[in-house]
């Protein structure tokens, strides 16, 4: 439901992901950290949720 | 319902003439026209003082909490429409007061108006209301205007289906007859609608004016905690400024504290002194509530909240 919720605000569904690893499953782990970061330098910078210090 | 306050005044005359309660939490008329406030009438004579008309729109549930009820074997008494009711369910169900210390005095709802609509048929300030049945007399200096109640509605009470409370003590009156809907989520499904951008500057759009006053959350009678996440200073969770990714931050966790649990009260956008309808961010969470698990909250004294209970039928397809 937190998904739904923040897709339905206009984030980015491939931003968020949930897995079940075991402690045992140390490949699976980083398969699932490779993938993600993938996708997330697929879609570039956000601005949504992410604040400008800058100003 | 005019007539319900009647029988209202004679159930508490009652109650607190034989001391099953130590006080009654109901609505009392407010300073200006189409206001209504909270009391707790601890004493027969101040029964007098109690009303219930079209602007009872807050939610009582709000004033019932473990660190007020009775010491004594006494119960607190609550004036309930059908959503304070299912707030005062939650409550129960959340461990927060037990069933035995609440008297809840039922009242079948037709509904509360929206103070901001009326409002925008006058140019003036409105200087008197008065409600006969279902009909509003609304005056300012310049103009007058008959309403119908049924036209200037709250959007959350135009689409309740659940206007008699769930669990009561005694009833008020007759039940009213209950809404069944075609489409209970439209304004869900429009935004949905919209691609992601479209949707992201619907949201920001809506709470651009956002003060961070609380006074959404404090109107909320789920939000107990003892200290918010918003006022927490270590960590500190969420800027306290009105920065726009602190103010999404604030508005998406306090949605989502809400998920599974809340009844579409509305009483966070009445108390909104800027007009913002937080229930855009609630609204998405009750209709995935009622779509994934079947569930309306505060409906039963018995059955665990789905974000409570594990159930191997739980959709799962977003987990990976
Ligand atoms: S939400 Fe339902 S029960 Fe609550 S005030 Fe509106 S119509 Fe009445
Ligand atoms: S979030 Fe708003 S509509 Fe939902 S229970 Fe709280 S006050 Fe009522
Ligand atoms: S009541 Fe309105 S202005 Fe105040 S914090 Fe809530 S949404 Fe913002």
């Amino acid at each position: 439901m937190m998904g739904n919720l923040l897709e339905h605000m206009g984030v980015d569904r491939d931003r968020l992901h949930f897995s079940w690893i075991s402690s045992a499953e140390a490949t699976k782990f980083v398969d699932v950290v490779k993938e993600i970061s993938d996708k997330v330098r697929a879609l570039g910078t956000t601005k949504k949720f992410a604040k400008d210090y800058t100003k | 319902m005019d007539t319900c306050i009647e029988k209202i005044k004679a159930i508490c005359t009652d109650l607190l003439a034989n001391g099953e309660v130590e006080k009654v939490i109901g609505f009392a008329g407010g300073s200006i026209p189409m206001a209504t406030r909270p009391i707790a009438v601890t004493s027969e004579a101040d029964v007098e003082k109690l009303v219930f008309n079209a602007f009872c729109g807050l939610n009582l549930a709000n004033y019932v909490s473990k660190n007020n009820l009775p010491k004594n074997g006494a119960k607190i008494a609550v004036v309930a429409k059908g959503c304070d009711a299912r707030n005062l369910v939650t409550h129960m169900v959340e461990n927060q007061v037990p069933r035995e210390k609440v008297f809840i005095i039922g009242v079948p709802c037709t509904g509360m108006v929206d103070k901001r609509m009326i409002a925008q048929r006058f140019e003036d300030e409105i200087t008197q209301c008065t409600q006969d049945g279902d009909t509003l007399t609304v005056t300012s200096a310049l103009q007058q205007e008959v309403i119908a109640k049924k036209d200037v509605l709250r959007h959350n009470c135009q689409y309740c289906t659940h206007r008699n409370p769930p669990v009561y003590d005694v009833m008020s009156g007759d039940p009213v007859e209950e809404q069944i809907l075609d489409q209970p989520f439209p304004d869900v499904d429009h935004i949905a609608s919209m691609d992601p951008e479209t949707r992201w500057d619907h949201f920001a759009e809506l709470t651009k004016n956002c003060i961070r006053c609380y006074a959404c959350r404090n109107a909320c009678p789920l939000c107990y905690c003892p200290t918010c996440f918003v006022d927490e200073s270590s960590p500190q969770w969420v800027g306290k400024g009105q920065d726009k990714t602190d103010i999404t931050t604030f508005h998406f966790l306090r949605a989502f504290h809400c998920a599974g649990r809340c009844t579409d009260c509305g009483a966070c956008v009445e108390a909104c002194p800027m007009g913002i309808n937080v229930r855009d961010f609630t609204r998405k969470l009750n209709k995935d509530a009622l779509d994934l698990f079947g569930w309306e909250a505060g409906m039963d004294l018995d059955r665990r909240p789905p974000l409570d209970v594990y159930s191997p039928d739980d959709p799962d397809d977003f987990i990976k």
